[in-house]
């Protein structure tokens, strides 16, 4: 894991970024920065293009235009896998394997935090006992859950939630806010999508407001 | 890179054995296959044995065409491809991992069940060795295109004659070198040659394919 510590420039930073999908655009030109410690919040309504801003700055879409720097170096894609940890509407979790099968394959293919274990990660989100259960038994929430259990065991410092909230009752909510507490205090830092009816997490927040262009 | 493919290649193990009623659909598939074409040639030795190399070649063929869609059709689905992309790894190199698991899960139990097939269809025993050799350098190929094409056609709902439309062309070198092979043994000259050809197929499949089907996933899942 880089030393987030030590520098001065933001985890992240956007200069004029926009995208379109079929000459509609979607969302910006939009400008900002997350320092590490801070969380950005993005609200909007539903249609606002918050998910797919977050697809573009995990770099799953590409931009139309503007300039988006990791770190104070161009985000290219071997550094935004580093840094960046994305966690989406479908959790890409297999319903076949059990939970804790599922949550080491994606421990192996993003890296694990030192010490940190997949059983501890489950215990922190409430679902120790599930371990061996087969995904498809879980509940929607639970897999939400399971999705946040691997978002705590990847290294990277840069989290983008899409819709954390969505789908998980008043203590998981309560546990995402802790999540994102915790992770902000060790130097991370989090974008957090909400159409704006939950609680923020305590912590330093900026807002960025995205205007409904549906 | 080796940590990630050791976790993709132990995912893919777990899921074969979760569903493992699903593994012997291949193989129970191309048996079916030369069941019909025995029956349909009357079932006597002397009409079945000319035309048992190239029934079983087809069958192998056809066989991995129809698993072909669950190749990348599952990973799309849940959103695991979402993560392949993020993953620190180059994609190719997870596309080349889950469709070396791919083959060894569909293509290899089907050419585990050739030589008894063979026999159903009274297939000369000098040219078993040949048509083995020729599936094994052959199948890795018809995978390895078909990757591509699946990464393609990954995006759409329902995919499955497609997928036979674009990847059967492709498949067609694969098919005369094979059968090629194989009746150069059958008039007793040197199969090597074909074989050879084959094996130049596989190396350039195996540059060639992994990449290419990375890109389609990005262009296809955008």
């Amino acid at each position: 894991m880089p030393d987030l510590q030590t520098h001065a420039s933001p985890l992240l930073a956007v200069d004029g970024l926009a995208f379109s999908r079929n000459d509609t655009p979607v969302f910006g030109p939009l400008s900002f920065a997350v320092e590490a410690n801070e969380a950005l919040l993005v609200q909007g309504g539903n249609g606002a293009g918050k998910t797919t801003l977050l697809r573009v700055l995990a770099g799953l879409l590409r931009p139309d235009a503007g300039h988006m720097e990791i770190d104070g170096l161009p985000a290219r894609p071997e550094l935004r896998a580093r840094f960046v940890a994305y966690l989406g509407h479908l959790p890409g979790l297999k319903a076949d394997l059990s939970a804790l099968h599922n949550l080491e394959f994606l421990c192996g293919l993003h890296g694990r935090r030192p010490r940190q274990t997949a059983e501890a990660a489950m215990a922190i989100v409430g679902l120790a006992g599930y371990e061996d259960a087969p995904l498809r038994t879980l509940s929607a929430g639970q897999k939400k859950r399971l999705g946040l259990a691997r978002l705590w065991l990847s290294p990277a410092p840069l989290w983008l939630l899409d819709e954390p909230y969505a789908n998980l009752d008043l203590e998981g909510i309560t546990l995402v806010n802790r999540m994102v507490q915790a992770h902000l205090r060790e130097g991370g830092a989090a974008l957090i999508t909400t159409h704006g009816a939950y609680a923020a997490p305590p912590v330093r927040t900026r807002l960025l407001e995205l205007g409904g262009t549906a | 890179m080796l940590r990630a493919a050791r976790a993709l290649v132990v995912r893919d193990l777990r899921l074969v054995w979760a569903r493992r009623g699903d593994a012997l659909q291949p193989a129970l598939f191309a048996l079916l296959t030369v069941v019909l074409f025995a029956l349909g040639l009357g079932g006597d030795a002397r009409s079945l044995a000319p035309v048992a190399s190239a029934v079983l070649g087809l069958a192998v063929l056809l066989a991995g065409l129809l698993a072909l869609d669950s190749l990348f059709r599952g990973d799309a689905e849940d959103g695991s491809l979402e993560q392949w992309m993020l993953a620190p790894v180059p994609l190719w190199w997870l596309v080349l991992v889950r469709t070396a698991m791919h083959w060894a899960t569909t293509a290899l139990p089907v050419i585990v069940a050739v030589p008894l097939l063979g026999e159903l269809l009274h297939l000369p025993r000098a040219q078993l060795p040949v048509l083995m050799a020729s599936l094994l350098l052959g199948t890795p190929i018809l995978s390895l295109l078909g990757a591509v094409v699946a990464a393609l056609t990954v995006g759409m709902r329902r995919a499955g004659i497609l997928v036979a439309l674009l990847a059967l062309p492709l498949y067609v070198p694969v098919l005369v070198f094979g059968a090629g092979a194989v009746a150069a043994t059958a008039q007793g000259l040197d199969a090597v040659g074909a074989l050879l050809l084959l094996g130049a197929g596989l190396v350039l499949s195996l540059v060639l394919g992994p990449p290419v089907a990375a890109a389609a996933l990005r262009i296809a899942h955008a």
